[in-house]
């Protein structure tokens, strides 16, 4: 089974050379840890920044200077800085090849639900709704299940929905499934976690075609 | 050259009347107008609409004008670092309107930029949805929203000149530079307020036509919501 640094780190290995990639809040914050040797990518942070860098060491903080967790960071040669709209349109115009966030709950048609639950406080959806209703590339970093052992990987969504048909692939703590024509595809197994694992935590539509491999984390 | 220039954020806010409708830049608490937001409590307007991203903390930023109970909407994508905020909210004493953040940056450009409305495909399929127009471009569904209209905004820059043009630092930008087009009178308060012809006109983020008075701020808390070092 992963844990959080794992699924970021299998995610990672979806990165290719040249993108920019919008990370959320959780989880996928992570995914920058891990970025392969030998690929270049810049991060885009939805407040107004691209060329993102990590943390910033105690004499570099800068109250000018926050990523969309609101978490000081620092920007990398070679950054720049804008407006919101500005940094909408380059998600709305697809120009950001890469979108990583997390979730509550997916459906098998690739719907997301991960901002609202009903009788709770509603904090907001914040940038998310713009994020997957544009991205062509979401890839979604969550739980199979939730505490209480449900999945979260659904026929339909019962909670509130960010976004319709958008999903096409996550990477759970138990396994990378890819969406697509109304079902869950299971890709590939997390270290140490069976078929029959994923098939008892699914409660979605889920295809399991041939052998499935048990990914590889350097 | 057009006066533009006010002593201070109180004689900024003149004209701030109950029921008027804010803007207010700033995304968390980076790049708000902090001396705006205290000139707005002493002035008491009661009843205001505030669009702003976030509605501060409880003791900071917009949570000051909840503190005094002088918002009656908040207009936001998130909301909630603010116990005050969920208290009014539960209560009913505060009515709050979600909306998603590249829409609402949308909205407050329409407005300056003289689009009454757009299509976006953000919020298709959700609740955000409910009862708007909806149509399909290039075979994608997507929603019609339209351009907020405001009383005032009030946006914070890092340097500005006597002709009312802005610079912003770093991500302190977010929705000043939108929220300065959108205002039927935009107060642009600054760190450092310089004479026309310092400011290269080359490197100018927002220029002094969308600016109706300006004025240096003083004591800038500039307070940090999450400060996250390296280890």
């Amino acid at each position: 089974m992963l844990d959080k640094n794992g699924i970021a780190q299998r995610i990672a290995q979806e990165l290719e050379d040249g993108y920019y990639v919008n990370l959320g809040i959780g989880i996928p914050t992570l995914v920058a840890n891990y970025v392969p040797d030998g690929i270049s990518v810049e991060f885009q942070s939805e407040n107004g920044i691209l060329g993102m860098g990590p943390f910033p060491t105690e004499d570099q903080v800068d109250a000018d200077l926050i990523n969309a967790g609101k978490q000081t960071i620092t920007a990398l040669p070679g950054a720049s800085f804008f407006d919101s709209a500005m940094s909408f349109g380059m998600i709305r115009g697809q120009h950001v090849q890469m979108t990583v966030l997390g979730a509550m709950e997916l459906s098998q048609d690739g719907d997301i639900a991960n901002w609202k639950i009903p009788g709770k406080m509603v904090k907001g959806m914040g940038g998310a709704m713009d994020l997957v209703a544009s991205a062509e590339n979401i890839i979604v970093a969550m739980m199979h299940t939730n505490k209480a052992g449900e999945s979260k990987l659904l026929e339909k969504c019962s909670l509130p929905l960010t976004g319709v048909r958008c999903v096409r692939k996550v990477v759970t703590n138990l396994g990378v499934l890819d969406i697509k024509d109304g079902a869950f595809h299971l890709r590939e197994l997390a270290p140490g976690i069976s078929v029959d694992e994923i098939k008892n935590a699914t409660a979605g539509k889920l295809i399991v075609d041939g052998d499935i491999p048990t990914m590889k984390l350097a | 050259m057009i006066r533009k220039v006010v002593k201070n954020a109180e004689e900024a806010v003149q004209g701030l009347k109950d029921n008027m409708t804010l803007m207010l830049g700033g995304f968390g608490l980076s790049g708000i107008p902090e001396n705006s937001i205290l000139a707005i409590r002493s002035n008491g307007a009661k009843n205001l609409t505030c669009i702003s991203n976030n509605a501060g903390v409880d003791d900071f930023g917009l949570g000051l004008l909840l503190q005094t109970r002088q918002i009656k909407k908040m207009i936001s994508s998130y909301v909630g670092e603010n116990d005050l905020f969920e208290k009014l909210m539960l209560s009913g004493e505060l009515e709050v309107d979600l909306i998603p953040q590249g829409t609402l940056a949308e909205r407050c450009r329409a407005a300056g930029a003289g689009i009454p409305a757009f299509f976006t495909p953000a919020g298709y399929g959700t609740e955000v949805a409910e009862g708007k127009e909806v149509r399909y471009f290039n075979d994608k569904p997507h929603i019609l929203e339209h351009a907020f209209e405001a009383d005032f905004a009030f946006v914070k820059a890092w340097k500005g000149d006597e002709a009312g043009n802005l610079i912003f630092k770093g991500t302190a930008r977010n929705f000043n530079p939108l929220m300065a087009m959108a205002g039927k009178i935009t107060v642009a308060e600054v760190e450092e307020l310089v004479p026309a012809g310092e400011l290269d006109p080359n490197f100018i983020h927002t220029p002094g036509i969308f600016v109706q008075r300006i004025f240096q701020g003083v004591n800038y808390e500039k307070r940090i919501e999450k400060r996250t070092v390296r280890s």
